[in-house]
């Protein structure tokens, strides 16, 4: 098929079908052109992103360099009891730029959570889970469940000491579910404690099963965000409001302007992680624990035993409570407050900009309530501690069993028709 | 790619394509680049260690005497006693301190390679880092029948360490990132004598540690004062009660340098990623500005 094709446009690059020449035969056999097209030059997004816009893309950049270094960590680590923590140090210490790739990784792994929450807590603000995008929401809450199996387990693999004592402590959590607990703990390991099997059958999730579950679920996670489009701060549906040309009035092709844009957020962002990586890769011991320079000692618990930052705000629920079966069950809650989420929140508007003072109020309560539960994850549980971690559970809870009612109850601004743009300067 | 509509939108995406051409180069090239080259060091002026006597020698008399009197008043302040503040002690070492390396290296092999091993550091890897060369590494370092590329490992046979001191001694490749350079600092200067002990000593950092003071023919012999705060004891002060080989100045020395040597160890790249850091972030800063231009010149015309 010949395309007839304007002499004027016939020098811009990829204006039109080429009717011959290499390109012509990938655009044939490819739909690259419609590709490009729905993705990026004809995807319309809100132009009044803010700085909490940046996140979701950083992530995915995050995610590349995981599977990136990951690869190469795998040519060189070698899973079982008696040579993990020897491969870790050779490949810190032998391996061309092993130490740099490892960093990469171990800090990849923070950075990913770091960006994950701050992406998670736009959502939040600005009521990204609300109709029609709850799909969007779940498969997301659904990514941030598999990163956290995926963070796990690799955290296992250096067969640290602190890798074993953190490992029989979450896998032990599955314990306390009732009837099936201790069977299924002993299936989770492969064996009656965290041993060899375990560390194998951790290193088989870490590289293959988990990681091709991730890759799945951002691909669903993108698709549903290019049928309902992007949220935006004002909370505007901006397909309301379109233009003669039939893209909305308050939109922007997707490229080129936020792929510049988003450019710039990830040198930003990539000058922070690389300082962490070069100048502080354990980051005082957040990032990489001390206690995990030490190979897997089972007669030796370190003291206190703390999860990696990430996980220490389900952990300090956890341990708020006294009875230990309650306290798991808690931890399951509070995720799934996260998955009930759209359908928690009954405010006629979206955005926290125009939602009334209680929705305020307890989006603050939630922030101080997560941040300390973060904290005291990390403390040894002393008396004054559970009573804090007590009074945070509360605080994170009631954010969301609340919700419902302060949502409805309280006065919200009026929404403008237009999202509220200054042009940049 | 992307669209180009102005001369300066055009300058400024060559730039970035530019930049990243430049980095992709920049790692392509760095593998061979900063590899470990001997040459290289061997032409690079060798820190010497005797530089710091040679600055001493050249300093005023005026200088030497009024060191010396800090020195004597400092060695009386030791015999009234002394360590009250001993946890607060901290090595301010630098692994960017060749001279402090070799002279941590030294004392190692005379003091800890006995019964400690290094059983990640290969001898010619640190003879590389530290600007050692071959012929030293082999007349001063080497043991009989090791090769350069053996990793560092100690004589003793666990078996006997077992018998001897109820206890194998660890390998010390990854204490300093496991316990910190404080932490090993504090341990080597807070021995005291303890007659309770099998081995005659204590410490303050690790209480009945099974390990005996090695290094009390340098520092000599000091006690511990206690005193009683609600019916326990606490420890209140040290006081040097027998001189060793080295006055105190020069044995915290000693010990900065046997720290600075372990913190080397623990993470044999870390000046390799210093220094590599500084390029990486410059350059990324530099991206920074560019891309930041970019967006500049793209947005400019959105309302």
């Amino acid at each position: 098929m010949v395309v007839a094709v304007k002499p004027a446009d016939s020098g811009g690059p990829g204006n039109e079908n080429p009717s011959k020449g290499l390109k012509a035969w990938f655009y044939k056999r490819l739909p690259v052109k419609e590709f490009i097209e729905t993705q990026a030059t004809g995807y319309y997004a809100p132009k009044n992103f803010n700085i909490w816009y940046f996140f979701g893309f950083i992530a995915m950049v995050v995610l590349v360099l995981q599977l990136l270094t990951g690869i190469f960590l795998t040519m060189f680590y070698k899973p079982g009891e008696a040579t993990a923590f020897d491969s870790v140090e050779f490949i810190m210490r032998e391996v061309q730029y092993g130490w740099l790739i490892r960093y990469l990784h171990s800090t990849g792994a923070s950075a990913f959570f770091l960006v994950v929450y701050l992406h998670m807590y736009r959502a939040l603000m600005y009521g990204s889970y609300r109709a029609p995008r709850e799909l969007l929401w779940l498969f997301g809450m659904l990514v941030y469940l598999a990163l956290m199996a995926e963070a796990f387990m690799g955290y296992v693999l250096p067969w640290g000491n602190m890798s074993y004592w953190a490992a029989n402590v979450i896998v032990n959590i599955f314990g306390t579910i009732p009837l099936i607990g201790p069977t299924l703990v002993e299936w989770i390991r492969g064996d009656y404690g965290i041993a060899d099997a375990t560390l194998n059958r951790f290193f088989a999730l870490h590289v293959v099963a988990v990681p091709l579950a991730l890759l799945l679920l951002v691909v669903l996670h993108l698709v549903a965000l290019r049928r309902t489009g992007s949220n935006n701060p004002d909370g505007i549906e901006i397909k309301a409001n379109l233009g003669k040309d039939g893209h909305p009035v308050d939109g922007i092709p997707f490229h080129p302007y936020y792929s510049v844009k988003d450019s710039f957020g990830i040198s930003v962002f990539l000058v922070i992680f690389a300082v962490v990586v070069f100048f502080a890769p354990t980051l005082g011991g957040y990032f990489l624990e001390h206690a995990n320079f030490e190979p897997t000692n089972i007669f030796s618990t370190p003291n206190p035993i703390t999860p990696s930052w990430y996980f220490t705000p389900y952990y300090a629920i956890l341990r708020a409570i006294p009875d230990q079966r309650l306290g798991a069950l808690l931890m399951a809650l509070s995720l799934v407050c996260f998955l009930l989420l759209p359908w928690l929140d009954r405010s006629p508007v979206k955005s926290i900009r125009y939602k009334g003072p209680l929705s305020k109020a307890f989006l603050a309560l939630f922030t101080v309530s997560f941040l300390s539960l973060m904290y005291l994850g990390l403390q040894e549980p002393t008396p004054n501690m559970v009573i804090l971690g007590r009074l945070a559970t509360g605080g994170y809870f009631a954010f969301f069993i609340l919700m419902p009612f302060y949502t409805r109850l309280e006065r919200v601004k009026p929404v403008p028709d237009r999202v509220r743009f200054e042009a940049h300067a | 790619m992307l669209r180009v509509n102005s001369a300066k939108q055009a300058l400024l995406t060559s730039g970035v394509a530019v930049l990243l051409l430049m980095g992709a180069a920049g790692v392509a090239l760095g593998a061979d680049a900063s590899a470990p080259d001997a040459s290289a060091s061997a032409s690079a002026p060798a820190a010497a260690p005797g530089s710091v006597q040679a600055v001493m020698a050249m300093a005023s008399k005026v200088a030497q005497q009024q060191l010396a009197d800090k020195k004597k008043k400092d060695e009386e302040e030791r015999l009234k006693g002394f360590g009250a503040d001993w946890e607060s002690w901290e090595p301010d070492n630098s692994v960017a301190d060749t001279a402090s390396l070799q002279r941590g290296l030294r004392d190692f092999a005379g003091y800890c390679r006995g019964c400690h091993s290094l059983k990640y550091m290969r001898y010619s890897r640190m003879a590389d880092d530290l600007q050692i060369t071959p012929d030293q590494l082999k007349k001063f370092l080497l043991p009989a029948g090791d090769q350069p590329s053996d990793y560092v490992s100690s004589p003793m046979p666990p078996a006997d360490a077992q018998t001897w001191f109820g206890k194998v001694p660890p390998d010390l490749s990854l204490i300093a990132r496991a316990r910190g350079d404080g932490y090993l600092f504090r341990f080597l200067t807070t021995f005291f004598s303890d007659p309770t002990r099998p081995t005659g000593a204590n410490n303050l950092q690790l209480p009945s540690v099974a390990m005996p003071h090695v290094l009390s023919t340098l520092e000599g012999v000091k006690v511990a004062v206690f005193k009683t705060v609600d019916k326990e004891q606490v420890f209140d002060h040290f006081v040097q009660v027998a001189p060793g080989s080295l006055s105190h100045e020069e044995y915290l020395a000693t010990v900065r340098d046997l720290v600075n040597f372990l913190d080397y160890v623990g993470e044999p790249a870390q000046v390799q990623r210093r220094s590599l850091g500084v390029k990486v972030v410059l350059f990324l800063l530099a991206f920074t500005a560019l891309t930041y231009l970019l967006k500049r010149e793209y947005w400019k015309n959105v309302h």
